[in-house]
C-alpha cells in the first residue's frame, strides 16, 4: 500500500493539504455569495430559505445565457437577475399580512428548482463558455500550488464582495437603516423608515447575490448544468450565516472551512486513503454541527443576531 | 393566572379557527376524490394495435451517460414498425417505480416495458411482475435466475469490461506519468470490474502504470465528481476515466485541466474534443431491436441475455486524435481477439493490490464465470480499497 | 428562567385574527363573524387552488399544450381511475408520516427540516432488527417499535440541542441529515452488509413472509393507516392534552410559557421526539413494505416532501392528510404529463411551487377588506 501511494507520507500530507486548499477556494465559492446574500436579508429581519431555489434558477439562466450569447459575464448577470426577481417575489408576499416568511421560503425554493429543473432540461446537453479563471500561483514551479492556486474570477469577486457588505452594513447609511430595521421594527417605524420597502430591497440585493452564486456552479465549477448540480448548497449556505452570525467576514471563514471539509474525502483518496469514505465525504456536516454546539449557549442569544428574525432565534 | 385565561382561550379560538380551514380542506379533497368513478375497462383495442413499450429511466435521458446510452437505444426502436413507445425519466427506486410501471400498464396499454436502473429488479420489477402476468419486463442488468424469477421477466447485460481493457490499453499507451485515475460511484463487483480490467489493459502494454481510484458513494453528483477529477489531476494523474452515471462534468473537467480522458456509457468525444483519447460504450440500440424482432414474431426471448464486443452489446469509441499509431496497434489487436472470442482478461496468477492471490495460476474466468460477478477485490497496480 | 431571548417569541405560524378571542363572547355579532370565518376558511383555500390552477395553466399554455387536456390527464392519473386513485394514496401514505416530524415541533414555533435524516435511520435500525426477529408478527412489530423509535431519538437530540444548549434546529436537522445518509451509506456498504447483495449493496432481507402487505382489497399498503392513524392520534394529542395545549402555548408565545411555569425546555425535547417518532416509522414501513432491507433507496426525499407538507397544512396534524393526498396526487399524475405531453419531470415540481405561493398568499386574505369589522385591533 505504501509503496503505492508514490511519494510516501510527508508528500502525500502535503498533498492532501493542498488539495484541500485548493478545494477549499474552489467548493466555498457558492456557499460564499449565498451566505453573503442571505446575511444581507437577515440582517434586515427576514429570512429567506428559499436561496437553494435561487442558486439552482441563477445556475440555470447563466448557462443558458452563457451558452446563447457566448458571454458567461452576461450569463452571470442573467442569475442576478433571476435571484432579484426571486427576491422581489418573496419579499412582496411577507409583506403582506399574516405570510409567514420561512413558509414563502420553503415555497420559492421548491418553485425555483422546479422552475429551472423546468427550463433547463435543453441546457444538460449543451456546452457553454465559461468563466475565466487568474493564476494566483505563478510564482511556484509546483504544478500542484499553481493549479491549487488557478482562482475564479468570482472567487475574487466574493472577496470584493465580502469587503463590501461589511463596509455596507457597518459604515454607511443603508447599513445603519437595514439593520435598524432588522434590530427593531419599531424604532425604524418611529424614525419614518419603510419597513417593507426596506426588507424588500434587503431581500432582492440578497437575491442578486445567491443567484450569482449559482453561476458560479454552471460556469466554472463543476461547470456544467445538470439535476444534480446544487444538492442542497444553497440551504446549507443559509444555514452557515447562523454558523457564522451574521458578520460578512465569518461568512468568508465559514465558507472557506466548509469548502476545505469537503475537498479532504476527495483529497485523501487521491493518495490512497479510501477507507470509510461516506465518513470523510460527511465530515463538511460533522465539523459544522460541531462548532455549532461547541460555540452554542444556553442561556443567550447569539452575538449579532438581529432581534426582528423569526427564525434564528 | 387572569393573564394566562386570556392566552388559554386566544389559542382556543386560535385552534378552532386553524380547524375550520382543514375541514374545509378535507371536503375540498374529499370531493375530488368523491369523483373517483370504480375501476375502468382499458382503453378499446383497436383492430392491429402496435406494440407499446415502456422505457424508465433514472435520470435524465440526455445525462451524457447511462441514461443517454438507453434512451438512444429506445430511439433506435422507436422508428420500428408497429412500435409505440413511452418514456419516463427521473424515476426513484422507490415505489415510485412500481407504480410508474403499473401507470404505463394501465393507462398507456404497454405491455412490454423496459425498466433500465439496475436498482428496478429487486423488489420492484419482480413484485409486478407477478402481478401481470401477460405483460414482459426487460431489465438491465443480467440478474436473472431460472426456476427463481417470474418467467415474464427477462434480464440483459453486456461485458462492457471488454471495451474498458481496450480503452485502458489505450490509457497505458499515452499516459506520460503513468499514473492514471478512476473515479467510481460505489465498490460493487461491476464498478470493480471495469476498475480493474482497465488497469490490466494499461498494464497489459505499460506495466508501470498504475490506477488511482476514488469512490464519491453516489451514482450523481457533480460537485463531488468535479472535486475528485481535481484532486486526482494534482496528484500527476494523465488520463481519467470513470463509472458514473453521468461523466459529462468529468470529461468537461478533464478537457479544462489539459488532460486525457477516455469515456463511458456513451460518447463524450464532443465535451473533449482535445483529451478524448476514446470510451466504452454501449450499443443498446442492437440489444432492444433484437428483442422487439423476437416478441413481435411471437418468438420466445432469452431470458439472461449478455455479450461483449463480439455480440455487439457494447463498443468502443472511435480513437481521438491524439492515440498514437502504436496505442491503436495494440488496442485493435486485443479488440480482435476479443472478437474471436479468445481473449480472457481474468486469468492467473492474478494478484489483488494487497499482494493475496485472487486467480491461482492456471484458472481461466471467462465472463460468464460466476465467480467475477462477486469480484470484490482491486487487482495489482489499483491505488485504493473496496471499502 | 434564562431561556428568554434565545427562543423567539414569535410562532412561525400566521397569527390568529384578532377575532378569534372576541368570538368566546357569545353575541350575535360574534356568531356572525364565526360565520363569516367559516366562509372564508372554505372560499379562501379554495380561491387559491383555482388561482394556482389558472397560474399553472397559463404557464402550461406557454409551452405550447393545451392546458385543459393537460389537466383531464392530471386527473386521469391522480384520482380519475380506481387505479390511479390507489397510487395516490400510496404516494400519500409515507407523506403523512414524515409531515408530522416537522408538523409537531412547527406548532412549538420550531422550524424541523430533519424528516429525511430520522426517516433513513429508522428504516436502517428496522432493518437491522427486522432480520433478528423470527415470527412475522414479531419481526414487523420490532421493526416499528425499533424505527420509530431511533427517528425519535434521532430528532430528539436536535431538539434536545435547541432547549439545552439553544442550537437553531432548523441548521442542526438539516446537517444531521446529511449525516444520517452517510451513516446508512456507509452501515449498509461496510458492517451491515448482506454479502449477497453484489451490485445493490444491502442488509439482509427480513424475507417475503415477513413483509407488511396490502390493506384487505386495496393495492395500497398498511403504511396508509399508519399515517392516518399517527395523524389523528397527534391531533388529538396537541387538541385534547395538557400536554397538547402546554405545547401550543409555548409556540403562541414562550415568554407566556415561561411565565405559567410550562417546562420549555421538556416540551421542546418531547415534541421532536414525537415527530421524530413519525418519520422513524416512515423508514421502517418502507423498508418493511417495500424494499425488505435497508439500502441507498432509502434516500427518497419524502422527508422534504413531508417538509412541505407540514407547511402547507400550517403545522395542523389534520391538516396534513388532505395535503398528502393532494401532493400525492399531484406526483402520481407526474408520469403521465411526461409519456403524454412530453413535458418534463420538473413539471410537477413547478406546480407544487404554485399552489403553495398561492396558498401562502391567499393567508393575507383573511378577514379581508370586504368584511372587515370595525373594532378590531391589531
Amino acid at each position: 500500500m505504501g509503496a503505492q501511494t508514490g511519494g510516501g507520507g510527508v508528500s502525500a500530507a502535503a498533498g492532501v493539504a493542498l488539495g484541500m486548499v485548493g478545494g477549499a477556494i474552489r467548493i466555498s465559492t457558492p456557499f460564499l455569495f449565498v451566505s453573503l446574500g442571505e446575511c444581507i436579508t437577515e440582517k434586515s429581519g427576514r429570512v429567506n430559505l428559499g436561496l437553494e431555489g435561487t442558486l439552482v434558477m441563477g445556475a440555470m439562466a447563466a448557462y443558458g445565457v452563457s451558452y446563447l450569447t457566448s458571454s458567461p459575464w452576461l450569463g452571470v448577470l442573467a442569475a442576478g437577475g433571476c435571484g432579484v426577481v426571486l427576491g422581489a417575489l418573496h419579499g412582496w408576499l411577507c409583506a403582506r399580512p399574516r405570510v409567514n416568511d420561512v413558509a414563502v421560503g420553503i415555497a420559492l425554493m421548491l418553485f425555483g428548482v422546479g422552475l429551472a429543473f423546468f427550463l433547463g432540461k435543453p441546457l444538460i446537453g449543451p456546452t457553454a463558455p465559461h468563466l475565466p479563471s487568474v493564476s494566483l500561483g505563478w510564482w511556484s514551479a509546483s504544478g500542484q500550488v499553481r493549479s491549487a492556486l488557478q482562482v475564479n474570477a468570482l472567487f475574487v469577486l466574493g472577496l470584493v464582495t465580502t469587503a463590501a457588505v461589511r463596509f455596507v452594513l457597518r459604515k454607511t447609511r443603508w447599513g445603519l437603516v437595514i439593520r435598524t430595521v432588522g434590530e427593531s421594527a419599531d424604532a425604524a417605524r418611529a424614525m419614518g423608515y419603510d419597513i417593507a420597502r426596506v426588507r424588500l430591497l434587503a431581500t432582492m440585493a440578497g437575491g442578486f447575490l445567491a443567484g450569482v452564486g449559482g453561476s458560479f456552479l454552471s460556469l466554472f465549477y463543476p461547470g456544467s448544468w445538470n439535476e444534480g448540480l446544487s444538492s442542497g448548497q444553497g440551504l446549507m449556505a443559509v444555514a452557515l450565516v447562523i454558523f457564522a452570525r451574521w458578520d460578512p467576514v465569518r461568512c468568508l471563514l465559514a465558507s472557506l472551512l466548509f469548502g476545505g471539509a469537503s475537498a479532504l474525502g476527495p483529497a485523501l483518496q487521491s493518495v490512497g486513503v479510501t477507507s470509510g469514505y461516506y465518513l470523510f465525504n460527511a465530515a463538511p456536516y460533522v465539523l459544522t454541527l460541531a462548532i455549532i454546539v461547541l460555540t452554542s449557549s444556553r442561556d443567550r442569544a447569539l452575538l449579532g443576531q438581529p432581534a426582528e428574525l423569526r427564525m434564528a432565534r | 393566572m387572569l393573564k394566562a385565561r386570556a392566552f388559554a382561550t386566544s389559542v382556543a379560538g386560535w385552534t378552532e379557527w386553524i380547524g375550520t380551514r382543514v375541514a374545509a380542506w378535507a371536503i375540498f379533497v374529499a370531493v375530488l376524490g368523491g369523483l373517483t368513478p370504480g375501476p375502468r375497462s382499458h382503453r378499446a383495442v383497436a383492430a392491429s394495435p402496435p406494440l407499446t413499450i415502456g422505457f424508465i429511466y433514472v435520470g435524465p435521458k440526455s445525462d451524457y451517460g447511462y441514461n443517454q446510452a438507453h434512451a438512444q437505444g429506445a430511439a433506435v426502436i422507436a422508428k420500428l414498425p408497429g412500435v409505440k413507445i413511452r418514456e419516463e425519466e427521473m424515476v426513484p427506486e422507490t415505489s415510485a417505480v412500481q407504480k410508474t410501471m403499473e401507470s404505463m400498464i394501465n393507462l398507456d396499454g404497454a405491455t412490454v416495458l423496459f425498466p433500465t436502473s439496475f436498482g428496478y429488479f429487486d423488489p420492484h420489477i419482480l413484485k409486478e411482475a407477478a402481478k401481470y402476468k401477460n405483460v414482459t419486463f426487460l431489465h438491465c442488468g443480467g440478474l436473472y435466475t431460472e426456476g427463481k424469477h417470474p418467467t415474464n421477466v427477462g434480464s440483459y447485460f453486456g461485458y462492457i469490461d471488454e471495451a474498458q481493457y481496450v480503452a485502458g490499453i489505450v490509457a497505458g499507451m499515452s499516459t506520460k506519468s503513468n499514473k492514471l485515475g478512476f473515479i467510481a460511484a460505489k465498490a460493487i463487483p461491476q464498478v470493480l470490474r471495469n476498475i480493474n480490467s482497465y488497469t490490466l489493459g494499461a498494464r497489459s502494454v505499460n506495466p508501470k502504470a498504475t490506477t488511482t481510484v476514488i469512490f464519491t458513494g453516489d451514482w450523481s453528483m457533480p460537485v463531488k465528481e468535479a472535486e475528485a477529477a481535481n484532486s486526482l489531476i494534482d496528484q500527476g494523474i494523465d488520463v481519467l476515466t470513470m463509472h458514473v452515471d453521468s461523466p459529462k462534468v468529468i470529461v468537461e473537467t478533464a478537457e479544462r485541466r489539459g488532460i486525457m480522458v477516455t469515456g463511458y456509457h456513451a460518447n463524450q468525444a464532443a465535451l473533449a474534443p482535445k483529451g478524448y483519447l476514446t470510451g466504452a460504450e454501449w450499443n443498446w440500440g442492437k440489444v432492444y431491436t433484437d428483442y422487439v424482432g423476437m416478441i413481435q414474431a411471437g418468438k420466445p426471448y432469452p431470458h439472461l441475455l449478455r455479450g461483449g464486443l463480439k455480440e455487439g452489446f457494447v463498443k468502443v469509441s472511435p480513437y481521438g486524435k491524439m492515440v498514437s499509431a502504436a496505442a491503436k496497434k495494440k488496442a485493435d489487436a486485443a479488440k480482435a481477439k476479443f472478437m474471436d472470442g479468445k481473449m480472457v482478461v481474468y486469468k492467473g496468477p492474478l494478484k489483488d493490490n494487497t499482494g493475496k492471490v485472487v486467480i491461482a495460476a492456471g484458472v481461466e474466468q471467462k465472463q460468464t464465470d460466476i465467480a467475477l460477478e462477486k469480484m470484490d477485490y482491486l487487482v495489482e497496480g489499483v491505488v485504493g480499497k473496496t471499502h | 428562567m434564562g431561556i428568554g431571548v434565545s427562543i423567539g417569541a414569535i410562532s412561525p405560524l400566521a397569527e390568529p385574527s384578532a377575532g378569534g378571542a372576541g368570538a368566546l363572547v357569545a353575541t350575535a355579532e360574534a356568531r356572525r363573524a364565526a360565520r363569516r370565518k367559516s366562509a372564508e376558511a372554505f372560499a379562501i383555500p379554495s380561491v387559491a387552488i383555482l388561482g394556482a390552477l389558472i397560474l399553472f395553466g397559463i404557464f402550461v399554455a406557454l409551452t405550447g399544450r393545451n392546458p385543459l387536456a393537460v389537466y383531464h390527464e392530471m386527473y386521469r392519473g391522480s384520482f380519475g381511475t380506481w387505479f390511479s386513485f390507489q397510487n395516490t394514496l400510496q404516494r400519500a401514505a409515507p407523506l403523512m408520516l414524515t409531515a408530522l416530524a416537522t408538523a409537531l415541533p412547527l406548532r412549538l414555533g420550531l422550524v424541523v427540516l430533519g424528516g429525511e435524516g430520522a426517516m433513513v435511520l429508522g428504516g436502517l435500525a428496522a432493518a437491522a432488527v427486522g432480520v433478528h426477529l423470527h415470527t412475522p408478527m414479531s419481526v414487523k412489530l420490532g421493526m416499528f417499535v425499533v424505527g420509530a423509535l431511533v427517528g425519535g431519538a434521532w430528532m430528539a437530540g436536535a431538539g434536545t440541542l435547541r432547549a439545552y444548549r439553544g442550537v437553531n434546529e432548523t441548521i442542526s436537522t438539516l446537517l444531521l441529515n446529511y449525516i444520517a445518509i452517510a451513516l446508512l451509506n456507509h452501515m449498509v456498504e461496510g458492517p451491515l452488509r448482506d454479502p449477497a447483495s453484489l451490485n445493490k449493496p444491502s442488509t439482509l432481507p427480513i424475507g417475503d413472509d415477513n413483509m407488511l402487505g396490502n390493506l384487505p382489497g386495496l393495492d395500497v399498503h398498511w403504511g396508509l393507516v399508519f399515517g392516518l392513524a399517527a395523524c389523528l392520534l397527534t391531533w388529538f394529542l396537541m387538541q385534547r392534552t395538557t400536554f397538547g395545549f402546554a405545547a401550543r402555548m409555548v409556540g403562541g408565545n414562550v415568554r407566556a410559557a415561561l411565565l405559567n411555569g410550562l417546562p420549555v425546555r421538556r416540551l421542546i425535547v418531547v415534541a421532536t421526539f414525537l415527530g421524530g417518532l413519525g418519520a422513524g416509522l416512515a423508514g421502517a414501513v418502507e423498508v418493511a413494505a417495500i424494499h425488505g432491507t435497508a439500502n441507498a433507496s432509502l434516500v427518497t426525499g419524502y422527508g422534504y416532501t413531508g417538509v412541505l407538507v407540514a407547511f402547507i397544512a400550517r403545522g395542523n396534524p389534520l391538516g396534513v392528510v388532505p395535503v398528502a393526498l393532494l401532493l400525492g396526487g399531484i406526483g402520481a399524475s407526474g408520469g403521465l404529463l411526461q409519456r403524454v405531453f412530453d413535458l418534463p419531470d420538473a413539471t410537477v415540481n413547478v406546480l407544487q411551487g404554485i399552489i403553495f405561493l398561492s396558498i401562502l398568499f391567499s393567508d393575507s386574505l383573511y378577514g379581508g377588506r370586504w368584511a372587515r369589522k370595525p373594532a378590531v385591533a391589531a
